[in-house]
C-alpha cells in the first residue's frame, strides 16, 4: 500500500467568534478526482485556502506524499506541486496569457524575459489543455470566463503539479464549457495528476468524480464515498443532516388574504436587463419570498425596491404613498429596511461597537441638536439585542468579534429599532449555523406576526417555501410564477427555474 | 533512540483531550486579544504616543537642559503646533470619513490673502478685524465646499480633486497679491491674537477650544458618528439610510473652515498676507493625523491622537532647533517618526482584525 498524496488530519481553524474548521480529514490518491461537498459555509473554503497555504491551521497534520509539511505560504504549497484555481479568479486582467501564466516565476536570464520561449511553452500548455485556439499574446481581460479558467489551470501546469483544486470551476461555465473541462480533468488523471473538485451539482459529481469527502460545519462527516454509487439522498443527508430538520414556525393568524393592508405595492417594476414587469404586493403580517436562481433579478428586486439601485420604469408604494426612484433615504424614511446579501461588507460597521451598528438607522432619535445621548442608545441596543438573544449580549463588543447568526441579528435589531413597517430580507441566513437559523426563522415570522411586511430572498428553496406565505419564482428577471407556497414543492420551483434554462 | 524514551502519558480520553485544547486555545485567545484589544483602544494607542512625546522630552532636556524645559520654550513650542494643530484637527475629520485633502496649505495661503488684500487695499483703515476673520473663514469654507462637491456629486478621487485645488488656490493666491506679500497694519488683530489669556497665547487658546469642539463633535454628536459611519464602510451607511455624499461634502467644509481660522492665525502671528503662508501644511497635518492613529482608509481615528501627533513633531523641530541642528537633519528624522509609527499601528491593527 503507497501512502496516500495527501493526507489532512484533524485541521481546525479559529476565526474570532467562529470555529471554521472544526476537525476535518481529508484524504486525496494520485490521479483520483476527489469531490468536496458540503453546503454554503460548511468549511469548504476554509480548507481549501489551508491546502493552498493561504491560510495556517490551528491544530491538525498535513501529510504531503507521506512526510509531513507545513505550508507556510502560497509559494511554499506551488513549490510541493499543490494548484489553486480560485472561483474569482486571481490573474492579472491587463497583462498577456503567456504573461500570466509564468506570473511570479517568469522565464528571465539576467533579469530579461525571455518572451519568446514563454510564449512558446504557453502555447504548448494551452494545447495540452485542448485549447491551442487561446493566443499566449492575448490580453487576458478580453476573454471570456471559461477561457480565463484555462489560463489559469494553464499557469497550475506551468509548475510541475501534482494536485489542482478547482472552486466550483462549472458556475460561470455553459454546458459545452463543462464538457470541455472534464475532457481536461480525465487528461490530466490520466497523466497521474490529482484533482479535488468542489461543486453543487451532484450530476456533476457523478460524471468526474472518484471518491467523495462531505463537510458538514467544519467537520468531516463522511469521506471516501464513491461518487457514481452512492445514492443521491445518502449525500444530501450528509450535508445537510436532515435529522435535524430547519424548524419553520407557523403563522399564529393565517386566515386566508384580504385581511391585512396592503402595505409594500409593486408595480410593473423594471430595471434594465436585470428583471422587468414584476409586479407584487406585500400586506402587513405577510411573508412574500422570492425563489430564483443566482442572476434571476431576485437581489436586484429588493435593491430596486429600496432605491439602492433606479428603476428604468414602474413603481414602489408604501402605504399607497410613491417611493422616489433610486432613493435609499425616501425608502428608509418610509419605514422599509433592508438586511444585505453581503452583511459584513455593505451592512455591518465591523470594527464599531454593536450599539453604533443597532442605532445606524436610527441615530437621530438618541440626539437633541445633534449631541448623542449615549446612555439612552445603549440601553434601547441592549432591549433588542437581549430580546433577540445575541450572544455574548454585549454591546461594547465590535461586531467583528460576533458569529454569523449574531452578526445578522444585528443587522435585524437595526431595522427592529426603527420599527419598520417593510422589512427586505437577502438571503437571511447566508453564514448561519444551523443552530441560528432556526432562530433567525423563528424571528422573521415574529415580525411579521406583529404587522411587518416581509420580502425574503433565498438560494435555498425549502427555507423560501419554509418561511414565505407566498412565493414568487423568477426565471432571468420575469416572474414565472405567484401562488401560496403551500401549494408549491421544491420540485416544482426548481422545474421553474430551470427549464429553458439549460437551452 | 526512540525504545529508550518514556512510554507515552496515559492516553486521555479524546474528548477531555479535545476540551483541554479548545480551553488553551481560548485562553491564549483571550489574553492576546485582551493585549490586542487594549493596545488598539482609543486609550492604548494614545498611551504609546503620550509615551513616544515624554521620550522627546526626556531628549530635549538631557540635550538642552534649562533651554528647553523653560515655560518660555514651553510655550513656544505650544504656540508653533497651534497653527498646524488646527489645520489637523479638521483633516483628522476628513480622513476618519475616508477621505484626503491635499489642498489645506493652498487654502490657507488664498484665505489669508483675501483677508489681508481686504485690510490694506479694498477697505482700507476702515476694515474691523473682525471682517477679515469673517472673510478667512467664508474663503476656507468655499474651498471646502468645491472640494466636497467635486468629490461627493462630481466622483472625483479626493487625492485627486483636492490635487487640483493644491495647484489652483494657490495659484490664485498669487494673482490676488501679485507675489507680493502684503503687511497686516490692523493693530487690533495682530495685537488680540499676538496677546495672552491668563498667561497663555490667545493662539493656544484657539488651538485648544478647536480640539475641544473637534473631541465633542467627532465623539458626541450624530456628525461624528456618521462620519466613522462614511469612512468605516460607506456603503453599510448608505444602506443605512445615511446621506453618504452629503456628509462628505460637509467633511472637506469643516476641513475649510478649519484652515479659514488657521490662516487668520498664522496672518496675526507673522503679520503678513502672502500665497507662500502655508506650504507643506497638507504633508504636517497628513503626518500629525495617521501617526495620532487615524487609519488613512477612514473609519477609525481620535482627536487626542492626532493633537499628540501635532506636539510630538512640534517638540522634535523645537528640539532639533535647540541643538542647532538644521531642517534637513529633522525632515529625516520626522520621516523616520512616521514610519516606526504606522508600522506599530499596522501590526495591532493585522493581529486584531485577522478574520478575514
Amino acid at each position: 500500500m503507497s501512502d496516500p498524496l495527501l493526507q489532512m488530519t484533524g485541521i481546525v481553524k479559529v476565526f474570532p467568534g467562529v470555529r471554521a474548521l472544526d476537525g476535518v480529514d481529508l484524504e486525496v490518491r494520485s490521479g483520483e478526482v476527489h469531490c468536496l461537498l458540503g453546503q454554503n459555509g460548511a468549511g469548504k473554503s476554509t480548507l481549501i485556502k489551508v491546502l493552498a497555504g493561504a491560510h495556517q491551521p490551528d491544530e491538525g497534520e498535513i501529510r504531503w506524499q507521506g512526510e509531513e509539511i507545513r505550508l507556510g505560504t502560497p509559494m511554499a504549497a506551488m513549490k510541493n506541486g499543490i494548484a489553486t484555481i480560485y472561483q474569482e479568479l486571481d490573474l492579472v486582467d491587463g497583462l498577456s496569457v503567456a504573461e500570466n501564466i509564468y506570473l511570479g516565476h517568469e522565464l528571465a536570464a539576467a533579469g530579461f524575459s525571455r518572451r519568446g520561449d514563454a510564449q512558446k511553452q504557453a502555447a504548448a500548455l494551452l494545447a495540452r489543455l485542448g485549447h491551442p485556439e487561446i493566443s499566449p499574446r492575448r490580453e487576458v481581460g478580453t476573454l471570456s470566463a471559461a477561457g480565463k479558467q484555462i489560463v489559469s489551470m494553464a499557469r497550475a501546469l506551468s509548475h510541475d503539479v501534482k494536485l489542482i483544486i478547482m472552486d466550483e470551476p462549472s458556475a460561470v461555465l455553459d454546458q459545452e464549457e463543462v464538457a470541455r473541462l472534464f475532457k481536461v480533468i480525465r487528461d490530466l488523471q490520466a497523466e497521474g495528476v490529482a484533482v479535488v473538485y468542489i461543486s453543487h451539482r451532484l450530476e456533476e459529481i457523478r460524471e468526474i468524480g472518484d471518491r467523495v469527502t462531505v463537510l458538514k460545519d467544519g467537520r468531516t462527516v463522511a469521506t471516501g464515498l464513491p461518487a457514481r454509487d452512492t445514492p443521491t439522498r445518502e449525500l444530501t443527508r450528509r450535508m445537510t443532516g436532515r435529522d435535524i430538520e430547519y424548524v419553520f414556525p407557523q403563522p399564529t393568524s393565517r386566515d386566508g388574504d384580504g385581511d391585512g393592508a396592503v402595505v409594500l405595492a409593486v408595480r410593473d417594476l423594471s430595471a434594465g436587463k436585470a428583471f422587468s414587469g414584476v409586479d407584487f404586493d406585500v400586506r402587513a403580517g405577510e411573508i412574500v419570498g422570492l425563489a430564483g436562481l443566482v442572476g434571476s433579478g431576485r437581489s436586484e428586486i429588493l435593491e430596486t425596491i429600496y432605491g439602492a439601485r433606479k428603476a428604468s420604469s414602474g413603481t414602489v408604494s408604501v402605504d399607497g404613498k410613491r417611493l422616489r426612484n433610486g432613493h435609499v433615504r425616501a425608502a428608509v424614511g418610509a419605514g422599509v429596511g433592508l438586511c444585505p446579501e453581503e452583511r459584513k461588507s455593505q451592512g455591518l460597521l465591523l470594527d464599531e461597537a454593536v450599539y453604533r451598528n443597532v442605532s445606524l438607522a436610527t441615530m437621530g432619535r438618541f440626539a437633541r441638536g445633534g449631541f448623542l445621548n449615549r446612555g439612552g442608545e445603549k440601553r434601547a441596543a441592549t432591549e433588542h439585542v437581549k430580546a433577540l438573544d445575541v450572544r455574548p449580549p454585549d454591546v461594547d463588543r465590535a461586531v467583528r468579534t460576533l458569529s454569523g447568526g449574531n452578526q445578522q441579528k444585528i443587522v435585524l435589531a437595526r431595522w427592529l429599532l426603527r420599527e419598520c413597517r417593510v422589512l427586505l430580507l437577502d438571503e437571511p441566513t447566508r453564514g448561519v449555523d444551523v443552530g441560528a437559523r432556526s432562530e433567525i426563522y423563528a424571528l422573521v415570522r415574529r415580525l411579521a406576526d406583529d404587522g411587518v411586511a416581509v420580502v425574503l430572498v433565498s438560494s435555498e428553496v425549502p427555507e423560501v417555501l419554509g418561511l414565505a406565505d407566498r412565493v414568487l419564482v423568477l426565471r432571468e428577471g420575469v416572474v414565472v410564477h405567484t401562488g401560496p407556497a403551500d401549494d408549491i414543492d421544491e420540485h416544482r420551483v426548481l422545474d421553474l427555474v430551470m427549464e429553458g434554462s439549460a437551452a | 533512540m526512540s525504545d529508550q524514551t518514556p512510554a507515552a502519558p496515559p492516553a486521555t480520553p479524546p474528548a477531555d483531550e479535545h476540551r483541554r485544547i479548545e480551553a488553551a486555545a481560548a485562553a491564549e485567545g483571550e489574553t492576546r486579544s485582551g493585549f490586542v484589544r487594549f493596545m488598539s483602544s482609543p486609550f492604548g494607542r494614545n498611551l504609546g504616543l503620550v509615551i513616544a512625546l515624554v521620550v522627546l522630552c526626556i531628549v530635549g532636556v538631557a540635550t538642552a537642559g534649562d533651554r528647553f524645559a523653560s515655560t518660555d520654550n514651553m510655550l513656544t513650542v505650544l504656540r508653533l503646533a497651534s497653527v498646524i494643530g488646527v489645520v489637523s484637527i479638521g483633516m483628522t475629520f476628513v480622513i476618519i470619513g475616508g477621505g484626503i485633502d491635499l489642498s489645506v496649505g493652498a487654502i490657507v495661503a488664498l484665505s489669508s490673502v483675501w483677508a489681508t488684500t481686504l485690510a490694506t487695499q479694498t477697505m482700507a483703515e476702515d476694515t474691523h478685524w473682525l471682517m477679515m476673520v469673517f472673510v478667512a473663514c467664508a474663503v476656507g469654507i468655499g474651498c471646502g465646499l468645491v472640494n466636497g462637491l467635486l468629490i461627493a456629486y462630481g466622483g472625483m478621487a479626493p487625492f485627486i480633486a483636492t490635487l487640483a485645488m493644491f495647484a489652483a488656490a494657490r495659484g490664485l493666491a498669487e494673482i490676488i497679491s501679485e507675489k507680493r506679500t502684503q503687511i497686516v497694519d490692523v493693530r487690533g488683530l495682530v495685537d488680540f491674537i499676538n496677546g495672552d489669556f491668563i498667561g497663555i497665547p490667545v493662539l493656544v487658546w484657539i488651538f485648544a477650544v478647536v480640539s475641544a469642539i473637534g473631541w465633542v463633535l467627532l465623539n458626541r454628536t450624530t456628525f461624528g458618528r456618521r462620519t466613522i459611519a462614511v469612512g468605516g464602510n460607506a456603503t453599510a451607511a448608505r444602506l443605512a439610510g445615511i446621506a453618504v455624499k452629503r456628509h462628505t461634502v460637509l467633511l472637506y467644509v469643516v476641513l475649510g473652515l478649519a484652515c479659514g481660522i488657521a490662516a487668520i492665525m498664522l496672518t496675526a502671528r507673522t503679520g503678513t498676507g502672502s500665497a507662500t503662508h502655508g506650504q507643506l501644511y497638507e504633508l504636517d497635518a497628513i503626518a500629525a493625523v495617521v501617526i495620532g492613529g487615524t487609519l488613512l482608509t477612514g473609519g477609525r481615528g481620535t482627536i487626542v491622537g492626532t493633537i499628540i501627533g501635532v506636539l510630538i513633531f512640534t517638540t522634535l523641530t523645537n528640539v532639533f532647533t535647540l541643538n542647532n541642528l538644521d531642517s534637513s537633519t529633522q525632515a529625516v528624522a520626522k520621516g523616520a517618526i512616521i514610519v516606526v509609527a504606522v508600522l506599530l499601528q499596522q501590526r495591532v491593527a493585522v493581529r486584531s482584525s485577522d478574520s478575514t
